[in-house]
């Protein structure tokens, strides 16, 4: 009955197969799974692709194996419980909250602009703001300092006229983890605006909603799913922070040195310090991505 | 309460150049296929493109004046029916029919009593607590209606809104539109909840006054059902405007004969029938006000047309007999469409319907020779329009 089936599925093209038949109890019995297994069927995925998949996946995974296999685990507590891991930690998770709720201030209205704003300045804008992305973080860091340290025009007027110094701060450590995670949410947003249209803004506008109304009441509700994602991108890639937060606000245990920071200082010290904390680094991430799962990851 | 548009608009090699009245509480419907100007037209009303040249009044209000007067969107007293129902997904079904009254400031709980009461006039009561997610197709743009009604608009726009919804649905939505469309005065029955505004808008009015709507639509059914006059645009000129009835019942140009499905023969009328610009004589009952030698089109309906194979003895009452090819055949409804390849005068060629059987019987695919006849008696000649007829849409 299989063979024939399957040598039936060879001729009759799949179009040709009654699907609505199968519920129906006089088809023969077999009939239904195996139409559905031949709609399920994906129609061309040329094998080769398998290999520089599985490369790739490989290339993502096997580096945490290794890691997991290098930790030691009898000293794992020990290590991650010791005071600097702990402050490094805490560190961490404050500012990179504080650098995703800065995003999120400052990125919302942004992309809102960037999507609907018309006008020939607001390409030019798109392609600025994607900058922080595509620059390497140490530069970024960099052009931090030489704007906000104590030589930079900006810095000086702070230090001048409110006696403030930003770089190696904490401040310093949130500056930097924003100006490198905003892209992710300005992109993501923007996309998914871009993406909806604005035809619920227009039937908004038409039942006499101001545009403030508009923003508050359709634009951001509509936009709030792309906004967890975004802030979830934000936030994994403010965590991760380490060039431009080495540059701008340097590695003072307690301050500045988040995680990452104390990882590259505990790898010159003691290697197994660095992959316990490494790994917590990990296990952070993929609670993160577990917690608040991005659409993008899902499809 | 009256709509005037007199605009032009150009987009890059598209002009749109229209001008019409809507009478307090009539509906007029613009009919015209894909890439006619209808939504650019729309969007002149709605605000949303500002005309390089012409205005836009309502209620003697000026919406839009080119130079200096461009009332926004949110401003100018015009709801919107669009083809898909737009309800915000993240409200239930009745904050969105709040959201009108909402927005222009009416206080919550009244909003709420006015939301309830449209969805009753809607026949959407029990939908209230549901999210639009959970709505059939008509269900939605049922509670659109209540939704665009509820925030009290002056004029409303409706964007072919019944294009979207299944056959099933469509009757149903079309009889609902027909009732709060059309129905002109009803202060009886109407609850006060159903007033809306606080006088400060354009929408401060009553929902009892006499709105008008601009129907946008290719569905001559739907402006004959929904609308008192029509206006015919192609290539964003109005070609054909008058009583939706008399308009797709007679139409004048090929172009509008096609829309109401009829076949159109242009030529010069003559005694007892019309002259085709090719010089073949079609027998027809000419209207009261041809004038023989003038222009004239003669209008015949698919069904009137009776198909034989090419060589049949030519017998009976017909009297227009003509040899042709068939260029296509497609399913129209219960029947099958046939139409044959345009001649001269004939621009789209001729349309007939019969039954699938008949075809079977004659065995005809495209390409195959068919014998056309069709009664004299069923052919009407009427006065052709060779430009937008200097007539005003209103009247009658």
């Amino acid at each position: 009955m299989a063979r024939r089936d399957g040598t039936r599925r060879g001729a009759v093209p799949t179009d040709a197969v009654p699907t609505d038949a199968a519920p129906s109890e006089a088809v023969p019995t077999g009939r239904g799974p195996r139409s559905r297994r031949t709609r399920n069927r994906n129609p061309g995925l040329p094998w080769v692709l398998w290999i520089p998949a599985g490369l790739a996946l490989a290339l993502v995974v096997l580096p945490v194996v290794g890691l997991l296999v290098r930790t030691d685990y009898a000293r794992l507590p020990e290590l991650l419980t010791s005071g600097a891991a702990l402050s490094a930690l805490r560190l961490s998770l404050v500012t990179a909250l504080l650098s995703t709720i800065a995003c999120v201030v400052l990125g919302v209205p942004l992309a809102v602009v960037l999507a609907r704003a018309r006008g020939r300045g607001v390409r030019l804008v798109r392609a600025v703001v994607l900058l922080p992305l595509v620059l390497p973080p140490v530069v970024g860091g960099l052009a931090l300092l030489f704007l906000l340290g104590r030589n930079g025009f900006l810095g000086y007027l702070l230090d001048v006229v409110a006696g403030v110094s930003v770089p190696f701060t904490t401040t310093a450590v949130v500056i930097a983890q924003t100006f490198v995670a905003m892209p992710f949410l300005v992109v993501s947003l923007e996309g998914a605006l871009r993406g909806s249209g604005q035809r619920y803004e227009l039937v908004a506008a038409t039942l006499g909603a101001r545009p403030w109304t508009v923003f508050r009441r359709v634009t951001v509700p509509l936009l709030l799913p792309a906004l967890g994602s975004g802030a979830v991108l934000s936030f994994a890639r403010a965590l991760g922070e380490f060039g431009a937060t080495i540059t701008f606000a340097g590695s003072l245990e307690g301050v500045t040195r988040t995680l990452p920071l104390e990882v590259y200082a505990q790898a010159q010290a003691d290697v197994d310090s660095a992959v316990a904390l490494a790994l917590l680094l990990i296990v952070v991430a993929v609670v993160v991505i577990a917690v608040a799962r991005p659409k993008a990851f899902d499809r | 309460m009256s709509l005037h548009m007199d605009v032009a608009v150009t987009r890059g090699r598209f002009t749109l150049d229209v001008a019409f009245d809507v009478p307090a509480g009539r509906v007029l419907a613009v009919l015209g296929p894909n890439g006619s100007g209808k939504s650019t037209l729309l969007q002149c009303l709605a605000g949303l493109l500002a005309p390089g040249r012409g205005t836009v009044t309502l209620d003697r209000r000026t919406l839009t004046s080119v130079p200096g007067v461009q009332v926004p969107v949110h401003d100018r007293g015009i709801g919107l029916l669009a083809q898909d129902p737009l309800l915000l997904p993240h409200l239930t079904v009745a904050e969105n029919v709040a959201f009108g009254p909402r927005s222009q400031g009416v206080p919550r709980v009244r909003a709420r009593a006015q939301a309830r009461a449209w969805l009753k006039e809607v026949d959407a009561a029990e939908f209230a607590h549901r999210r639009p997610a959970q709505l059939s197709g008509g269900q939605a743009q049922r509670v659109a209606v209540a939704r665009a009604l509820a925030g009290g608009p002056r004029a409303l726009l409706l964007d072919e809104p019944l294009s979207a919804l299944d056959v099933d649905a469509a009757p149903a939505v079309r009889g609902l539109l027909r009732r709060v469309l059309r129905r002109r005065h009803s202060r009886d029955g109407q609850s006060d909840d159903l007033r809306s505004g606080d006088g400060r808008s354009g929408y401060g009015h009553e929902v009892t006054g006499d709105r008008c709507a601009v129907l946008v639509t290719h569905d001559p059914l739907d402006a004959l059902a929904l609308a008192d006059d029509v206006v015919v645009l192609d290539a964003g000129r109005i070609v054909e405007r008058g009583p939706a009835k008399a308009v797709l019942a007679a139409p004048r140009t090929p172009f509008t004969a096609r829309i109401a499905g009829l076949n159109l023969v242009s030529g010069v009328a003559a005694e007892d029938g019309l002259r085709g610009a090719d010089g073949r004589f079609v027998a027809g009952v000419p209207s009261d006000d041809c004038v023989v030698g003038e222009p004239a089109v003669a209008v015949f309906a698919p069904g009137a047309v009776a198909v034989h194979p090419p060589g049949a003895p030519h017998t009976g009452s017909p009297r227009n007999v003509v040899d042709t090819r068939v260029s296509s055949l497609e399913p129209h409804g219960a029947v099958i469409r046939l139409r044959t390849a345009g001649e001269a005068g004939e621009e789209a060629g001729i349309a007939a319907d019969l039954t699938p059987a008949s075809v079977a019987e004659l065995g005809l695919e495209p390409g195959s020779p068919v014998r056309l006849e069709v009664k004299a008696a069923a052919v009407a000649v009427h006065p052709a329009v060779e430009s937008p007829s200097p007539f005003p849409a209103a009247e009658p």
